[in-house]
C-alpha cells in the first residue's frame, strides 16, 4: 500500500494521495534550503523567492495529510529560522510555515490541485498568508512595527507562483507511479 | 489523543505544535540569544554545503574564463595593453599629486594608523535564509582566530560586525540590518552620531541636530566610538536629508557594495583603537614619505 498511489474519497470526490520515493522529501527541503542560502550571494535578486515555502506547499498539497503537512512545515520553518539572522528568532517561520502546512494539506485533501492554474491560485494566496502570520507574529510577539501590505509583497507573491508552478512540474516526477 | 475524533486529531496537534514554537519564541525574546545549539546545528550542517558551492562556483568560473571563454582573447589583450599604458602615465600623474591632497593624506594616514591591526581575508559563503535579516557566512571561524564582534569590512568601506563565530564558520550583521548600528561622523565636519540600518539598502543617521550643516554627497566614516571599527574607515555617503525636529533624518548609501559581497576582510582584534595608538604619531609625521601607492588601497 505504502508503495502505490491509492485513492481517498472524501466529500464524494475521488482525491489522489500521492508517495514519494524514500529520501524525496528530505532531499527536496534540504536542497530548498541550501539554495535559498547559497544562492543570494550571488544572484541578490533570488531572495525574493521562498523555496522553503514552495515545498511545504507541495508536499502539503500531495501528501494531503493534515498532522504530516503541518509537522513537515514546522521542521522546514525552524531550519530556516536557524539560518536566519539575529532578528528572526527561532519559530518566526516555524509557526508560520506549520500553518501553511496544516492549510495546503488540508485544501489538498478537498480539491483537485493538479492543475496549473489551481497551483498558481494557492500558492499565491499561500505567500499571502504565510507572510500575513510573519507580520501578525512580530506585531504581537516582537512588537515591531511591520507592514501589512506592500508593492514588493504583491511581486513576491507573483513570482513565487509562477515559479512555483514550474516547480510543482518538476516535483511531481519524483512521485511514486 | 485517544479519546479526541480523529478528525480533530491534526487540529489539536497543529494547535499544540504553535504552542510549542510561541513558548520558544517568548524563552528568546526574555533571554538574549548566545548562539542556540540548533542554530549551530543547522549551520554546522549546511556550511560544508555552502563552502562546496561556492568552491564549485569558483572553479566553474575558473575554468569557463580560462579554457573555454578565449574567442576575443588577442583583441583584449592588445587593448588592455593599451588601456594598460594610459593607465601607468596616468597612475604617475595621480601619485605625484596624491602627496598634496589633503583626502589622499587622511587616507594614507588611516591606512599607517592600521599597520598593526590583523586583518583576515574571508569569503562569503552563504546568506541569510529569509529577506527580514541582512546577514551573510564567511569560510571563515573560531579556528582562524574570529570572534564575536569583530569588524569586517572590504577595501571600500565598513560591512558590518562578527556575532557569531563557529568553528569553520562565522555568521555577520550587515549594517544594513535592522538590528546593526556603527559609531561614525561627517568626514567634513566632525559631527559625530551613530549610524544604523533601516532593514533597505540606505542607512540612516539619527541624531544629527537640525542647527547642524549636513552637505548632500558628504562623506561618512567610522568615529571609533563604538570600539569595532578604528576612526576614519569609509561609510558610506550622504544622499537624502530631511529637516526634523530635534534630528534631521539622514540616509546614508554604504561605501561597500553589501548587495555583492563575495570577498571580505575581517579585523581580528577587538580593540581597533588601542592597536592604533602606538602607531599613530610617527604615521602621520611620516604620510607622505610612503607614497601614494599606498593611499590609493584603503
Amino acid at each position: 500500500m505504502m508503495n502505490d498511489a491509492f485513492d481517498l474519497r472524501l466529500a464524494e470526490t475521488h482525491i489522489e494521495v500521492h508517495k514519494f520515493r524514500s529520501g524525496a522529501i528530505v532531499a527536496a527541503t534540504f536542497l530548498a534550503l541550501i539554495l535559498q542560502a547559497f544562492v543570494p550571494v550571488y544572484i541578490p535578486k533570488f531572495a525574493v523567492l521562498d523555496l522553503p515555502l514552495l515545498i511545504t506547499i507541495y508536499f502539503g498539497l500531495s501528501r494531503r495529510n493534515p498532522s504530516t503537512g503541518l509537522l513537515l512545515g514546522m521542521v522546514i520553518g525552524l531550519l530556516q529560522d536557524s539560518l536566519s539572522g539575529p532578528t528572526v528568532p527561532l519559530g518566526l517561520y516555524g509557526i508560520a510555515k506549520t500553518i501553511i502546512g496544516y492549510l495546503a494539506s488540508s485544501i489538498g485533501a478537498r480539491l483537485d490541485t493538479e492543475h496549473p492554474a489551481a497551483r498558481l491560485a494557492l500558492t499565491m494566496m499561500f505567500f499571502v498568508v504565510h507572510q500575513g502570520f510573519i507580520t501578525l507574529t512580530r506585531r504581537l510577539l516582537l512588537a515591531e512595527p511591520e507592514q501589512w501590505f506592500t508593492l514588493r509583497l504583491a511581486i513576491a507573491a507573483a513570482v513565487n507562483a509562477v515559479v512555483a508552478v514550474l516547480l510543482f512540474a518538476v516535483l511531481d516526477r519524483l512521485r511514486r507511479s | 489523543m485517544a479519546g479526541i475524533p480523529s478528525r480533530h486529531k491534526s487540529l489539536v496537534l497543529l494547535a499544540g505544535v504553535i504552542l510549542l514554537q510561541v513558548v520558544l519564541l517568548a524563552v528568546q525574546i526574555k533571554r538574549d540569544s548566545q548562539g542556540r545549539l540548533l542554530r549551530v546545528w543547522t549551520v554546522g550542517a549546511m556550511s560544508p554545503f555552502q563552502r562546496a558551492g561556492a568552491k564549485g562556483i569558483g572553479n566553474i568560473r575558473g575554468t569557463w574564463s580560462h579554457y573555454f571563454a578565449l574567442q576575443n582573447t588577442s583583441r583584449e589583450n592588445e587593448q588592455l595593453r593599451r588601456e594598460n599604458d594610459e593607465l601607468k602615465l596616468r597612475m604617475n600623474q595621480l601619485q605625484s599629486k596624491a602627496t598634496e591632497a589633503d583626502r589622499l593624506a587622511a587616507l594614507l594616514n588611516f591606512r599607517q594608523a592600521q599597520r598593526n591591526v590583523p586583518m583576515l581575508a574571508a569569503r562569503v559563503i552563504g546568506t541569510s535564509a529569509d529577506s527580514a535579516s541582512q546577514t551573510i557566512y564567511l569560510d571563515r571561524g573560531e579556528r582562524d582566530g574570529i570572534r564575536r564582534n569583530m569588524g569586517v569590512i572590504t577595501p571600500d568601506g565598513v560591512v558590518g560586525k562578527v556575532i557569531e563565530s563557529y568553528r569553520d564558520t562565522a555568521q555577520v550583521l550587515l549594517l544594513t540590518d535592522k538590528d546593526s548600528g556603527v559609531g561614525a561622523m561627517l568626514a567634513d565636519s566632525r559631527i559625530q552620531s551613530p549610524v544604523g540600518g533601516t532593514g533597505e539598502p540606505l542607512l540612516s543617521m539619527k541624531y544629527i541636530p537640525t542647527d547642524d550643516t549636513v552637505n548632500l554627497g558628504e562623506h561618512v566614516v567610522t568615529s571609533g566610538m563604538d570600539r569595532i571599527f578604528p576612526r576614519d574607515l569609509p561609510v558610506g555617503v550622504v544622499t537624502e536629508i530631511k529637516t526634523g525636529r530635534p534630528f534631521q533624518q539622514v540616509r546614508v548609501r554604504p561605501a561597500a557594495n553589501l548587495q555583492r559581497l563575495e570577498e571580505v576582510i575581517v579585523l581580528l582584534t577587538l580593540h581597533p583603537m588601542e592597536q592604533r595608538k602606538e602607531p599613530a604619531a610617527p604615521a602621520a609625521a611620516s604620510g607622505k614619505s610612503v607614497g601614494g601607492t599606498a593611499a590609493v588601497n584603503p
